[in-house]
């Protein structure tokens, strides 16, 4: 394979960083009075000749952050500085490969790939061979001609990361480009990805990548910064000074990635909780935004959870790697649990609580009994819905009746997915109905 | 190191022998050039030419005026494809444009295209005096206003929904507002445009037959063309004629349909944004052979290098705002003076409108006029009623047997596209033949063209329902009346709505041409709002034209918000199979 000429070495060793970002603070306006923040105050900056990685859980603005460092998004407030110039859209020298590929459906893996350097105004034949020169790097002779949607998963991101190679870029952003794919092309790409860059033939100086996969931030990056959720802010950061190829059986690498297990489930400190109202399943009162999960997960989750190996207690990187689940998928589950008292989560681990102990050793009826005592319990939004139904002479009420009032502390969507959860909690409870076509609460039971 | 050898070089690299194909796409290609030369020296002819040759009913002169008429169609959908791209990336890009573009555009498509012809005759003709040009522009411009609106819109659509990935992509490859045009926009609304194109088209041939003989007051102008021999054919009572007329339009449609739209409906299928491979992938012989004939594929290879050529190059505007000017424009104030404008402008145009029809008529004819709206709107929904009882079981039918639907469907998009006015006579003699009520009779030339939507678009609906759902209904054994009603009727909702508002646009157009009806001298004509547009038409009595028009778009406009739209919406949210 060929080597593509790299930006000349002796850049690399001057000293000014590529991005240097301070109090930067992302704040989208919804409503009247719910501001959401999605990021408040993240500062960082990225030298040359590193891997950063963005690690954290949806929601916790790591993707909006890599939107503004490639000039897709102008941050609220803070100061964004592309080698020492403010960035104000998209600039030369940063390129981006995308979760989703991003692929042009209509043009071919070649055409693809040249689309970077067309807008560089590069004329057609130099086009033609940098683009060739790209796709042979990156694996792919031989389906110049295919259109994307002949191509696996696996393919069609490696055009992506020609596509982002070809421009030679200084900078390549890279949101979640692994986690679309399955479990075995994507270690495959990794590792081609981080042999390459090891063996100094990727005409690129650094890579700022997002990922909720804490083994692959691992893996891959140089740095890691854990962001928080609610608002997005940078948790702490840790350094991997482990040298490449690394592996995940390494007794320092399972010990890291405890580590920032740790890290993310760490309690937050009560003071800050009641700061976060909007948060996910945190949040207080009426206001407490609620994640739509399906009962029948919740039931799973304590059924696993309960039987052995973990007899009611399990370290969440095993639990999530048993389940086959991602910490994206994991978390707003465990915390839902938790929100109902049915377990804890704390220092990485998972426990069941008596009451969960209790559900899962219960008949169907017993469990809607506990569920809907622990829904009006710990949900007030599921209280007051109970409430309203049972004081009206009706007993019916509108849904914008609830929706409204929980806009007044969150966003509209979150409201409505809130809504969506609590009816689907409630339903599965017995303990309030919906009718769709009228958009009403009920009592009724069609049992 | 391994040599490089790319897909692309092993095409370049095979001889240059021609093959079969070559002859035929050749044959073909200079065919349809000597053709447009022929019928382009003939639009440039003196007005008076029309008068020295008219048109006659000899069946020999029938390939000369299809030929005539398909030009001012293909004209026609070359200036829709303009006006859509212009048109829409204007209304989606610029915030301000909107406001003003897309109420407007909803009112145009609502119009009854007919009612303009009277207008622009006179227009087109002051504007090339003397010049067959004129009236041909005419012709075309009535055509193109039955076109242009649903494919604008189906554009406009598009680019308020491109995904943000790409969206995203290009702008982080920092595309050219014009790469990003061509690359993105235009390639991402192109199965939308090629749908509404293909609708256009089928009801476009509609008004080529409508408007080549035009007659506005005194002024009587036939274009040659199978309108114009049709309209003779009525004249002088020769079925024989009106039979040629149909076969010739059944030639042209067939021709159209191999030649241009197949192969378009072929090669779009590339812009599906779809990740994976279709199941029944559209073909078209006509696309194969030219893909296949080599000779010809490097004759044209200097044309096509520059039609790739376009999207590359960046041509961005160098000259940027000044900032402060920039702000300005973009501030509040700027929104609410261009707001102010606009209101103006529209309450300007109402009283002109107003002022226009009242000089010349009383308070009772405005009376007069709703109540012909309301005979017609009965006369469109009875039969829009009628039509679905007839065609929705055997649509249904249809759909449910898959070798059936795959023969039928053809058909049926192809009598969508036929024109009914060419077999107007045939009902018009029987209804004079045996004497029957004209207001009751001559109703039913109005859906006769535009059933057919109804009918393709429910076989489509039953042809799409899951054979899962199907199956269950099956094992439960449900039957009868209770399957249509749980089973079906909801399954097909979206696609029948689909249909029927086609069908029930299409009718209201329909109406001016159908109301009214001659068979020599022979003249029938049925009570209502369309045929109050044409006998105003033949009259040039323009404040009448005007307050009918007015009259017309206001019924489909209300028809559309009160009817069509909330059922639309019904379709979209809650009896969506996907």
């Amino acid at each position: 394979m060929p080597m593509l000429e790299t930006t000349d070495l002796g850049e690399r060793v001057a000293s000014a960083p590529l991005v240097e970002i301070a109090g930067v603070r992302q704040v989208y306006h919804k409503g009247d009075n719910a501001d959401l923040v999605v990021l408040d105050d993240v500062s960082l900056t990225i030298q040359q000749g590193e891997i950063v990685g963005l690690l954290g859980r949806s929601g916790s603005g790591k993707s909006t952050l890599l939107r503004i460092i490639a000039g897709l998004l102008q941050p609220t407030s803070g100061r964004v500085q592309w080698r020492g110039t403010p960035i104000s859209g998209p600039c030369e020298g940063i390129a981006m490969v995308f979760q989703s590929f991003a692929l042009f459906p209509w043009l071919t893996v070649l055409g693809n790939v040249e689309l970077g350097l067309e807008a560089l105004g590069i004329p057609a034949s130099e086009c033609r061979r940098r683009a060739i020169e790209a796709i042979d790097l990156i694996g792919l002779d031989g389906f110049e001609s295919a259109y994307p949607k002949e191509l696996s998963g696996g393919m069609r991101q490696r055009v992506g990361f020609a596509r982002a190679l070809v421009v030679h870029p200084r900078l390549m952003l890279m949101d979640e480009p692994f986690s679309a794919l399955d479990v075995l092309t994507a270690e495959t790409l990794r590792t081609d990805l981080i042999d390459l860059w090891s063996e100094g033939r990727l005409p690129i100086e650094s890579i700022l990548m997002v990922t909720h996969n804490i083994e692959e931030a691992v893996l891959l990056c140089d740095r890691i910064l854990i962001f928080s959720s609610n608002p997005g802010r940078v948790a702490s950061e840790v350094k991997v000074e482990i040298p490449h190829p690394r592996s995940r059986t390494d007794p320092v690498f399972r010990k890291l990635v405890d580590d920032i297990y740790g890290l993310m489930t760490q309690r937050p400190t009560t003071e800050r909780v009641e700061k976060r109202t909007g948060g996910v399943v945190l949040g207080s009162g009426i206001g407490m935004a609620l994640p739509r999960i399906s009962t029948n997960r919740l039931s799973g989750l304590m059924e696993a959870l309960a039987s052995p190996p973990y007899d009611g207690s399990a370290d969440l990187p095993d639990l999530a790697a048993t389940l086959q689940m991602e910490v994206d998928d994991l978390f707003p589950i465990a915390e839902a649990l938790q929100l109902l008292r049915f377990a804890e989560v704390a220092e990485g681990d998972v426990k069941l609580t008596p009451y969960g102990r209790r559900y899962v050793e219960s008949s169907l009826d017993a469990r809607k009994r506990l569920f809907a005592d622990h829904l009006l319990a710990f949900v007030p939004l599921a209280g007051l819905i109970r409430r309203v139904l049972d004081e009206r002479p009706s007993h019916r009420a509108p849904f914008r009746r609830f929706s409204e009032e929980l806009e007044d502390h969150m966003s509209e969507e979150r409201a409505e997915e809130t809504m969506r959860a609590v009816i689907s909690w409630g339903r599965y409870a017995e303990l309030f109905g919906y009718d769709e076509n009228t958009n009403e609460l009920n009592l009724d039971n069609p049992a | 190191m391994r040599l490089h050898q790319p897909a692309f070089a092993t095409i370049a690299r095979r001889p240059y022998v021609a093959n079969l194909w070559d002859v035929l796409t050749f044959g073909l290609l200079f065919a349809v050039l000597i053709l447009l030369a022929h019928g382009g020296r003939e639009t440039l002819a003196p007005l008076t030419s029309l008068d020295v040759s008219p048109v006659s009913l000899d069946p020999a002169m029938l390939p000369e005026y299809a030929l005539r008429s398909t030009m001012r169609m293909l004209a026609a959908i070359v200036a829709s494809i303009i006006f859509s791209l212009a048109y829409g990336a204007l209304a989606a890009k610029s915030r301000r444009a909107e406001i003003v573009l897309i109420p407007l555009l909803d009112i145009l498509q609502s119009v009854p295209v007919l009612g303009f012809l009277s207008f622009t005759v006179v227009a087109f003709m002051a504007l090339f005096p003397g010049q067959v040009l004129g009236v041909e522009l005419a012709a075309i411009f009535a055509i193109f206003t039955s076109q242009a609106w649903n494919m604008t819109f189906s554009f406009y659509q598009s680019l308020k929904t491109l995904p943000s990935d790409l969206d995203e992509a290009s702008r982080s490859f920092r595309l050219s507002t014009w790469q990003r045009f061509w690359r993105l926009e235009v390639p991402f609304a192109m199965p939308g445009l090629v749908w509404n194109t293909m609708m256009s088209m089928s009801g476009g041939w509609f008004f080529v037959v409508a408007s080549e003989a035009i007659s506005v007051g005194n002024t009587t102008v036939a274009l040659p063309g199978i309108g114009s021999y049709l309209a003779l054919a009525i004249e002088k009572q020769s079925l024989a004629a009106v039979g040629w007329a149909v076969l010739a339009m059944l030639v042209v449609i067939l021709l159209y349909d191999q030649l241009l739209f197949r192969p378009i409906v072929a090669w779009a299928e590339k812009f599906r944004v779809e990740q994976t491979a279709a199941a029944t992938v559209p073909r078209s012989w006509f696309l194969d052979a030219v893909r296949r004939a080599r000779l010809f594929r490097w004759c044209l290879s200097p044309f096509t290098a520059f039609l790739q050529g376009i999207p590359r190059t960046r041509l961005q505007l160098p000259a940027e705002l000044p900032s402060g000017a920039r702000a300005a424009l973009s501030s509040a104030w700027a929104d609410r003076a261009w707001l102010a404008l606009v209101v103006a402008g529209a309450a300007y145009a109402v009283w002109l409108i107003v002022s226009f029809v009242m000089t010349g008529l009383p308070w009772s004819e405005w009376v007069r006029v709703f109540a012909l709206g309301g005979l017609t709107l009965l006369r469109v929904t009875v039969l829009i009623a009628l039509a679905t009882l007839i065609w929705v079981p055997i649509g249904v039918w249809i759909g449910l047997r898959p070798q059936l639907a795959e023969r039928v469907q053809p058909l049926a998009q192809f009598l969508a596209a036929f024109p009914a006015n060419i077999v107007f006579p045939f009902a018009v003699v029987a209804i004079v033949k045996f004497d029957l009520n004209p207001d009751i009779w001559l109703s039913f030339l109005i859906i006769l063209g535009t059933q057919w939507y109804i009918l393709f678009n429910v076989i489509a609906g039953a042809s799409a329902f899951p054979s899962d759902l199907k199956e269950a209904a099956a094992t439960f054994r449900i039957r009868g009346w209770d399957w249509w009603r749980k089973v079906i009727l909801p399954g097909i909702f979206p696609y029948y709505v689909t249909g029927a508002i086609t069908a029930s646009g299409g009718s209201w157009n329909a109406s001016i041409v159908a109301e009214v009806a001659t068979w020599g001298n022979t003249k029938l004509q049925a009570h209502g709002l369309g045929a109050y547009i044409a006998e105003a038409t033949a009259a040039g009595d323009y404040p009448r034209i005007v307050l009918g028009i007015a009259a017309m778009s206001l019924f489909v406009v209300m028809l559309n918000r009160l009817l069509w739209r909330p059922l639309y919406a019904l379709a979209a949210s809650r009896l969506r199979l996907d």
